[in-house]
């Protein structure tokens, strides 16, 4: 078990090509941290990194105090889960796992009990003798747990284990790998490109859109406070709404209408509403045209048009599509980010709500 | 229920019987005599001599220096099938494990090369190979046998399409657990690759067995005869009234068929059962 240090890393390709750039992040002994972006954005590739997979063309990594660069990928005391398992197929379950400790030259007993011990955690105890092929998706998932929780390495890599998984089945190892987790206190860098999963697992999420960091910070900072307009997109869903407006003379104008009271120099900037906090007023508001109506069951998220622009509210309501209702915002919940640059703009709003 | 067709069946007896009948009439004719088979044909019928031919041809010392039974072509027989097939083996999963695991210069260059090479002969080299076996005093030994034809583009070929459709991520998960280049060959690769290797011996097997130009040019002592050649000679001794003994000649190619069949049976199985039970 070790901190982990990535320190200004960067990864380019020889064709010249920026997969990763300038990436800095502490991880504390025994953190639970996921990279969490669009397909592309080079987690994968910084996963990889860490790992030994792919050299580090800049910056440092160190787990422990070991800068590990130029160290092989067995040298780096980390185990790895990969995507499709990559499970040996001609080894039974048990070979599978005692693998990596035959080839460190572990005394025989001593992998005998760390097999049997990860066997008795993931309930494994009963497929020991299985190959995988006979094995169902989520069992083979927890024998490359299994495999990597044997080596009791210092971190634990994830590479979007969950990805081949059914829906149902991908919650309830979430929760497997979390408590599992929690339990051993291995430090874990996990890879997703799911954000629901990334916020329900994450000690620390970070962020990242093409290669560059976007923000770090615990799953609630970044649902709350986020960064960029990238990161509000990007977590949460249904994803947040993201609208030209302006502010003119501390007003804050959405189509025409006042929304807030900002301390803000006038001109345009981006506004960034979360469905859940809006909500539905008899009068005054933004008025909204009704377009489409999710149906949730606990609530129903109302989609629509502000003047041009599309817009999602959570609701209770009884409103059908084509109808007019009218909305306002908690102005404590109002998210505004540079129009030119996407990064947040932090203002207080200065009175309550104005649409009242 | 789909209808039975009887023209279809039909097309199917025949073709069969048109596969099976000489195989049948080799057997059936070894069993008589050669004066028999001369004066009557080929048979379809057992005949009386069966075990007389057999224990002849297996255990009767002929050739010029008296020397060469059966028994012991079928031995160099075998020795060139199982060298083949084995060498061919191990040397053409080697050379697919470096084009596809290593980063060389020209790796793909290379491997087009060599399988340009199949488009090459044997005959076309013969000479200079032979000369190259010479020179290293190799003639009349099973090195000088075998070596020379060892270098397979086919095995080559077969085995890298192979190993490239092996995940990437076998290859990563083993670099993380530990396991070398060689550790990653010998117990990931090549348990992985049983069905492929059970073909390509079979095919190896068959190609080494049925060499008949190749002996003939590098051996001249009589102990490295092979079945094929025994056949031939044989059937090379119609000097004045002599009848060739067509019984012999019948009885080893029944013998020569055997192995390669047996081969085929026995890893037949295998690689049915690695392509139904395999999964990567």
């Amino acid at each position: 078990m070790a901190e982990l240090t990535l320190n200004a890393v960067g990864k380019t390709y020889s064709g010249g090509v920026k997969a990763v750039s300038g990436v800095d992040i502490q991880i504390s002994d025994g953190e639970f941290i996921v990279l969490v972006g669009p397909s592309g954005c080079g987690k994968s590739t910084l996963l990889r990194m860490v790992a030994g997979l792919e050299t580090v063309t800049d910056g440092e990594i160190h787990i422990g105090s070991r800068l590990v660069n130029q160290l092989d990928p067995a040298e780096r005391d980390i185990a790895m889960v990969f995507q499709n398992y990559a499970l040996y197929p001609h080894m039974t379950v048990r070979d599978n796992m005692a693998y990596g400790l035959k080839n460190r030259r572990t005394p025989k007993a001593e992998i005998e009990t760390r097999v049997a011990e990860a066997a008795r955690m993931l309930e494994l105890g009963q497929y020991l003798d299985r190959k995988p092929r006979a094995l169902s998706g989520g069992q083979r998932q927890r024998v490359a747990m299994g495999r990597a929780i044997v080596r009791q390495p210092a971190a634990f890599l994830f590479d979007e284990p969950l990805s081949n998984l059914d829906a149902k089945l991908r919650v309830s190892m979430r929760m497997e790998i979390r408590k599992l987790q929690q339990r051993l206190g291995t430090t874990s860098l996990y890879v997703t490109h799911d954000q629901l999963e990334a916020m329900t697992l994450a000690d620390r999420l970070v962020v990242l859109n093409g290669g560059r960091v976007e923000q770090i910070g615990a799953p609630l900072e970044v649902y709350r406070k986020p960064a960029s307009t990238f990161v509000a997109a990007f977590i949460g869903s249904p994803a947040m709404s993201l609208l030209d407006a302006t502010v003119e003379g501390g007003r804050l104008m959405l189509e025409g209408h006042v929304l807030a009271e900002v301390d803000h120099k006038a001109g345009p900037v981006t506004l960034g509403l979360r469905a859940e906090d809006l909500r539905l007023v008899a009068r005054g508001g933004v008025p909204m045209r009704v377009e489409y109506i999710e149906e949730l069951g606990a609530h129903r998220v109302v989609h629509g048009m502000v003047g041009d622009q599309s817009l999602a509210v959570v609701d209770q309501g009884a409103e059908a599509p084509g109808d007019l209702i009218h909305i306002a915002a908690d102005p404590a919940r109002l998210h505004l980010f540079d129009a030119a640059t996407g990064q947040r703009i932090d203002v207080r709003s200065r009175v309550g709500e104005f649409a009242r | 229920m789909q209808k039975i067709k009887p023209f279809d069946h039909l097309i199917l007896i025949l073709g069969t019987l048109f596969l099976c009948v000489p195989v049948l009439m080799a057997l059936m004719s070894s069993t008589h005599t050669a004066v028999d088979i001369h004066s009557n044909g080929l048979f379809i019928t057992p005949g009386s001599n069966g075990y007389a031919t057999y224990e002849k041809v297996l255990t009767h010392r002929g050739g010029f220096t008296g020397d060469v039974t059966g028994l012991l072509m079928l031995k160099n027989s075998l020795i060139m099938g199982f060298g083949f097939a084995i060498g061919k083996i191990v040397l053409s999963m080697m050379a697919a494990y470096a084009l596809v695991y290593f980063r060389f210069r020209f790796a793909t260059v290379l491997f087009w090369m060599i399988f340009a090479t199949l488009l090459l002969p044997l005959e076309v080299r013969i000479m200079p190979s032979y000369q190259v076996m010479s020179q290293l005093h190799l003639l009349n030994s099973y090195t000088g046998l075998i070596v020379p034809l060892l270098a397979s583009a086919t095995g080559t070929f077969f085995f890298r399409q192979f190993f490239k459709s092996v995940p990437d991520e076998l290859l990563e998960a083993a670099r993380i657990d530990g396991a070398g280049p060689w550790k990653f060959f010998i117990d990931v690769l090549v348990p992985l690759s049983k069905t492929m290797m059970a073909a390509i011996f079979i095919i190896m097997f068959i190609y080494g067995w049925n060499q008949y130009l190749w002996p003939l040019l590098m051996t001249t002592d009589e102990s490295f005869y092979t079945l094929m050649r025994g056949i031939k000679s044989i059937l090379q001794v119609w000097v004045g009234s002599q009848i060739p003994d067509y019984n012999e000649a019948f009885a080893l190619a029944v013998l020569a068929m055997v192995p390669p069949v047996a081969v085929v049976v026995i890893f037949q199985r295998m690689f049915i059962k690695g392509l139904t039970e395999s999964d990567k």
